[in-house]
């Protein structure tokens, strides 16, 4: 016997199902995805079309969905962060920084880390920051149609892979970051590398500027093409690129001032419509662009602190803080902070006598910049909507968790 | 502090009990709101020029344990151009049958974010949402059985005669 919910609260259900059934005579559902190369993942939209017009797109979710918050109530504090891992698993470093600070915040050592410890997770993670970013370029115009771009992103992502992996051990989901500390200093070499890598990749970046930013075809693909207004983005609670890219200038490294970014010097790119109109694809393409610029800036300024004011020394241990065990006291805490999709969010309830969360939701940035997809997708053509959701720049995992 | 000043105006405009409590020793202090007025406290605060809680950062469906019978949501506002954030909450007590859900006013009129984050706690915990454009499950197949986050909850063992091996 099968245990449904009772029929006064399926009434979304009924109004969905209604509407599918009475779709007219001249409109067409298509079904794109979940196996569709241009959905980033296992994402399914159903569509209602006419023609070539698409009337309505319903997005379904569910296909990547792996329990985070259900598994995160049976393991213990340290034990969730591989978890976090998988959730954007093109940002994992972020992941971890964000979900350990959290953690960090609730027990009160947050003020503690050494400024070296500091210093590395914000390297890290600002090379992850450029990977994932090079990933959201590759695919956008693999989605356009232009494939040579993908190729020179993960060619220069490679090069980053290697880095992280050289310094965590693992490829792409890495576990480094830990609650108090690292899970090592970062090899000897590290930083050397870091400058070989910034020195390669600024000509290259220059390069994919010309090949895609500024081409012809791929200007008219995204200019003017879903367009997003700040106000219908802030409604909806789209955050990093997609929020900077109908125009405001909000980045919660600046905001909240966590960790050492205060310290460091960039700028927080936003879209100006240099071409097109803020908050359309293009807009939303360019902040990525120059998003990665800035952290190569930040790169910068990280390698020469960890040369020179806070450098390597043998008495170093980076899990000198790392707590034996971690039982906050009871408290809720939620923690964000700006991952290369946006805001991410930790929601903990603890409850003061365990070492595991009584609660953990995570609220994770590409959900909410998906949930503004059927609102800004009304009435365009099939390929155009491609374009939108490419510029999206979701990763299901996250979406799912 | 933004917190007294959210207290104050509240308490100006929908009266002395549209607070029930609140917790104001924890890092992060929490307003809890008489469940009923939870969707025009939000339109309030996000409108007024001194609040400006534009953007919903997070909201969370909470079950508070078998022995509480308590559920509950929490609710993250920011304002982007005051910088400023605060929590609020609302807690309902239910009997945990699966006739019978906790039932919330939808703020999804008032943040559309809330829309999808809605739909989540209702097909995690199932907390149901009054007046909600669009409520049915959002992770879960449409079929699924019981509501996964809850406490009491009891593993499924098969799914379709699929079994589920852990």
């Amino acid at each position: 016997m099968e245990r449904l919910i009772p029929q006064k609260y399926q009434q979304g259900l009924i109004n969905y199902q209604n509407k599918m059934a009475s779709v007219l005579p001249e409109e067409m559902v298509l079904n794109l995805g979940p196996q569709h190369p241009s959905t980033h993942g296992v994402l399914r939209l159903e569509l209602i079309t006419d023609g070539e017009i698409v009337k309505e797109v319903i997005p379904h979710l569910g296909y990547l969905h792996r329990c985070f918050e259900k598994h995160g109530e049976a393991l213990n504090y340290a034990q969730i962060i591989p978890y976090t891992d998988r959730m954007d698993y093109l940002a994992s470093m972020n992941n971890n920084h964000a979900y350990v600070m959290g953690v960090e915040r609730m027990l009160g050592i947050e003020n503690d880390i050494p400024k070296r410890v500091e210093y590395i997770r914000v390297l890290v993670c600002e090379l992850n920051r450029i990977a994932s970013h090079l990933i959201a370029i590759g695919t956008y115009g693999i989605d356009i149609g232009a494939f040579t771009p993908f190729l020179w992103c993960f060619r220069d992502r490679e090069h980053i892979m290697n880095m992280l992996e050289w310094a965590s051990g693992a490829r792409m989901l890495y576990n480094y970051i830990w609650v108090g500390g690292l899970f090592y200093d970062i090899p000897v070499g590290f930083e050397e590398r870091c400058k070989e890598f910034v020195d390669y990749f600024k000509p290259k970046l220059k390069e994919l500027n010309e090949l895609l930013t500024d081409n012809q075809i791929f200007i008219s693909r995204t200019a003017n093409v879903g367009i997003l207004p700040l106000d219908v983005a802030i409604n909806y609670g789209c955050s990093g690129p997609m929020l900077r890219g109908s125009g405001l200038k909000y980045d919660l490294r600046r905001v909240d001032e966590y960790s050492v970014y205060p310290e460091l010097d960039f700028e927080v790119a936003y879209a100006k419509g240099e071409i097109g109109t803020v908050g359309d694809c293009w807009n939303r393409y360019q902040v990525r662009v120059v998003e990665v610029e800035e952290s190569l800036k930040i790169i910068e300024q990280c390698v020469e602190k960890l040369t020179k004011e806070h450098k390597r020394t043998k008495e170093f241990d980076p899990r000198a803080l790392c707590p034996k065990k971690t039982t906050p006291k009871a408290q809720d805490f939620y923690v964000r902070a700006e991952n290369p999709k946006g805001e991410i969010g930790f929601y903990f309830i603890a409850d003061g006598r365990s070492d595991k969360p009584f609660r953990i939701k995570s609220r994770g940035p590409s959900f909410c910049n998906l949930s503004v997809l059927p609102a800004i997708s009304k009435n365009v053509m099939i390929a155009d909507l491609i374009a939108i959701i490419g510029s999206l720049d979701i990763v299901l995992g996250e979406v799912d968790r | 502090m933004i917190f007294d000043t959210v207290k104050q105006l509240l308490r100006q405009k929908f009266g002395a009990d549209v607070i029930v409590a609140e917790e104001a020793e924890q890092k992060q202090p929490a307003l809890i709101i008489k469940a009923d007025l939870i969707d025009e406290v939000c339109l309030f605060l996000r409108d007024h020029p001194e609040t400006w809680f534009d953007f919903l950062s997070c909201l969370s469906g909470v079950d508070y344990g078998v022995e509480k019978q308590q559920f509950g949501v929490v609710y993250h506002l920011s304002s982007i151009i005051k910088k400023h954030t605060i929590v609020l909450k609302v807690i309902a007590s239910n009997d945990r049958s699966e006739e019978n859900l906790p039932t919330f006013k939808s703020i999804s009129a008032v943040y559309k974010a809330a829309d999808w984050h809605e739909r989540e706690a209702f097909d995690m915990l199932g907390i149901y949402f009054e007046n909600h454009p669009d409520l049915r499950r959002i992770l879960l197949p449409d079929d699924w059985e019981g509501f996964p986050l809850r406490k009491d909850y009891k593993n499924a063992e098969s799914y379709h005669n699929i079994k589920i091996d852990l």
